[in-house]
């Protein structure tokens, strides 16, 4: 005791102080919110460099929305369990990482590698298994039903999706995608995990042979004339009345306006 | 107005104008010839042209007659413009009859024998025969703009009321045909005439009973009955709780036995969902009767509803699997699917039906009893008969 009260005027003492202060502090904050206890969580679902490079990515692109354990926050849900099939549909639409907290995140350009994306997906799957990304034979038309599709297709997706997958709007802002764009992996992930709002249609529910048929339907659809003319987005008569009622009407109008229209010179 | 002096002008009315000319016939002196006001075409001729005084007599008021104005000057204002006009005119007009060639060859070039060759045959006949009729119109509108002289013109309309003299004869040849069909002096041929119209007329409102029978009872049932298994449309195949294990799922179902019967699935199909445990709140507070419960005819956490709208019977399928919403399409009608589809908003007044479902002996899911009310919307007579 003697020796600090002697040492308190030294002029390292008040830096000494303040260090003791932030260390202390630090500690108490990581025995609070865990944060210790995170990093050696991650650590210990890394089996090996993929899912490491996994975490990594995690931690760097996903951890400040769906937290460090992947266990969710108010900004996003809890990743666990969602499997590497979710993950792959995220990620390779562009979906996820997302720019900006919404209703729902729009299709965009995706940011990360595929190697990424692989190791993204491996890493949430070593954290709670869910259903895997679909290998090129789970998403092969060869064989598959169109017919039946359209069914499946009609019964099932066209009510949010549109007939011919055009999307549609629903509720508070969100809607349901069109499916231009989307590949058959893509698809069939999407039915299988249920992102956002879409429902689940689990292997059990539709068989991965009538998703493949489903897909053909998308598929074939996309390339169906359009005998009409133009396709005007593909969603029924209210585009073709909206543009009917603005396009034509306005060009009467200033039909009208033209044939009417008086000359100075007659009035002089 | 009649007492005016000054020259016409132009807001005066036809009248007003005659009285004028007139004045101008009788007294030369005020106003000259060349301060008459163009004659308008469609208009009767000016006074003096049939003067309802009578010509003057020669030598008394030694007035010369007043030349008839011409109705139209013959050339336009600015005859440079004419020139230029006259060749847009026609240059509209040539494009008129190439496309007219064009869609006439374009009828011969495409057949629609298959729907990619219907679209261009469709593409090339819809922008050909257009094409003919805007370049028709805009020249025709060029020439009378352009081409034409610019005159105001204003035509008098006729009288509605015939002439006296036709109301006269038409009146004479009436009375002429009635004297000589003398139905009024054969009540026989009048009576039977009148008696062959009756029914003639009664005939057609007779017919409007094809528009019915009323439906009676078939809008208060479906063909739900106990034991019948739900498939699973499309691939028509009954569904095990098991199977349909993923919180969040959700699938159309119809009766089996009844998937190709459109006219029973149009009250008979159905959405079911599957939720997480804990999520179902069938309570007293999603009853919009206070004191009722929303029934639980639920199986594993799976319950049925019917897709039927019950504002106008769009097929209410879009559900949300984060909040658990079913919306109608058409209206926006939307219901909780965990509080017994209550609605919460839109034009439906009434909650989606619930179907009674339980699990048959080889374990697939199949109807307790058809619903116990009404599906789809309203109807006149719903809540009358049971």
């Amino acid at each position: 005791m003697r020796s600090i009260a002697l040492r308190r005027r030294h002029p390292a003492a008040g830096y000494a102080v303040v260090l003791a202060g932030l260390v202390i502090a630090g500690l108490c904050y990581a025995a609070v919110t865990g944060i210790g206890a995170a990093s050696a969580a991650s650590q210990r679902v890394s089996g090996g460099p993929l899912i490491a490079e996994g975490r990594n990515l995690f931690l760097q692109e996903c951890s400040s929305c769906h937290g460090y354990f992947a266990q969710g926050t108010p900004s996003g849900p809890s990743l666990i369990g969602v499997g590497a099939a979710a993950v792959d549909f995220q990620v390779s639409t562009g979906r996820m990482p997302a720019k900006e907290l919404g209703p729902e995140q729009p299709r965009k350009v995706v940011t990360l590698r595929p190697q990424q994306i692989r190791a993204l997906a491996a890493y949430i799957a070593a954290l709670g298994g869910g259903p895997a990304i679909p290998t090129k034979a789970d998403v092969s038309q060869v064989g598959a039903d169109t017919g039946l599709g359209q069914q499946l297709f009609v019964a099932d997706c066209a009510q949010c999706h549109n007939f011919v997958g055009a999307g549609g709007a629903l509720t508070y802002g969100k809607f349901a995608p069109p499916l231009t764009k989307a590949t058959p992996r893509q698809v069939f992930e999407a039915m299988l995990t249920g992102p956002e709002a879409m429902p689940v249609f689990n292997d059990t529910t539709i068989t991965p042979q009538q998703k493949r048929d489903i897909i053909a339907y998308i598929a074939a659809s996309r390339s169906e004339p359009n005998p009409g003319g133009f396709s005007l987005g593909r969603v029924g008569p209210v585009t073709e009345g909206l543009v009917a009622f603005l396009g034509l009407l306005l060009f009467m109008v200033f039909a009208a306006m033209w044939i009417t229209a008086k000359h100075g010179k007659s009035h002089e | 107005m009649s007492d005016s002096t000054a020259g016409p002008r132009p807001g005066d009315s036809e009248q007003d104008g005659g009285q004028l000319a007139r004045q101008a016939g009788s007294e030369p002196g005020e106003t000259g010839p060349t301060e008459l006001r163009k004659r308008i075409i469609g208009t009767p001729p000016p006074a003096e042209a049939r003067s309802m005084l009578g010509t003057p007599e020669p030598g008394t008021a030694g007035a010369p007659p007043v030349p008839r104005p011409r109705e139209l000057p013959a050339d336009p204002q600015n005859m440079a413009a004419a020139k230029r006009a006259e060749r847009i005119v026609a240059a509209c007009f040539v494009i008129a009859t190439l496309a007219g060639v064009g869609f006439i060859a374009a009828y011969v070039i495409f057949p629609v024998h298959s729907i990619l060759r219907a679209q261009h045959s469709n593409w090339a006949l819809g922008l050909t025969m257009s094409l003919v009729f805007l370049a028709l119109a805009a020249g025709a509108v060029f020439w009378v703009r352009n081409v034409m002289p610019h005159v105001e013109l204003t035509e008098a309309r006729k009288p509605l009321r015939s002439a006296e003299e036709d109301r006269a004869a038409f009146e004479a040849s009436f009375e002429e045909g009635t004297q000589a069909s003398q139905i009024v002096k054969r009540p026989l041929l009048r009576r039977t005439l009148i008696a062959a119209s009756v029914p003639a007329a009664i005939a057609p409102i007779l017919l409007l009973r094809d528009l019915g029978p009323l439906p009676r009872g078939t809008l208060d049932h479906t063909v739900w009955r106990r034991g019948l298994r739900l498939l699973n449309y499309g691939g028509n195949t009954p569904i095990r709780p098991g199977d349909f294990s993923s919180p969040g799922g959700m699938v159309t179902v119809v009766p089996d036995g009844y998937q190709d019967d459109f006219n029973a699935l149009a009250k008979a199909a159905c959405i079911i969902i599957k939720f997480a445990p804990g999520q179902i709140d069938f309570t007293s507070a999603s009853h919009p009767v206070p004191g009722k419960v929303v029934e639980n005819w639920t199986v594993n956490n799976i319950v049925a509803y019917s897709k039927i709208c019950t504002h106008v019977g769009c097929p209410a399928a879009l559900y949300e699997q984060t909040t658990h919403h079913i919306l109608c399409p058409c209206h926006q009608s939307t219901f909780d699917a965990t509080r017994g589809a209550k609605v919460i908003f839109g034009p439906a007044t009434r909650a989606l039906p619930q179907l009674p479902m339980t699990v048959d002996a080889q374990g697939y899911l199949v109807a307790r009893h058809d619903f116990t009310e009404p599906v789809g919307p309203s109807f006149w007579e719903r809540g009358t008969t049971v």
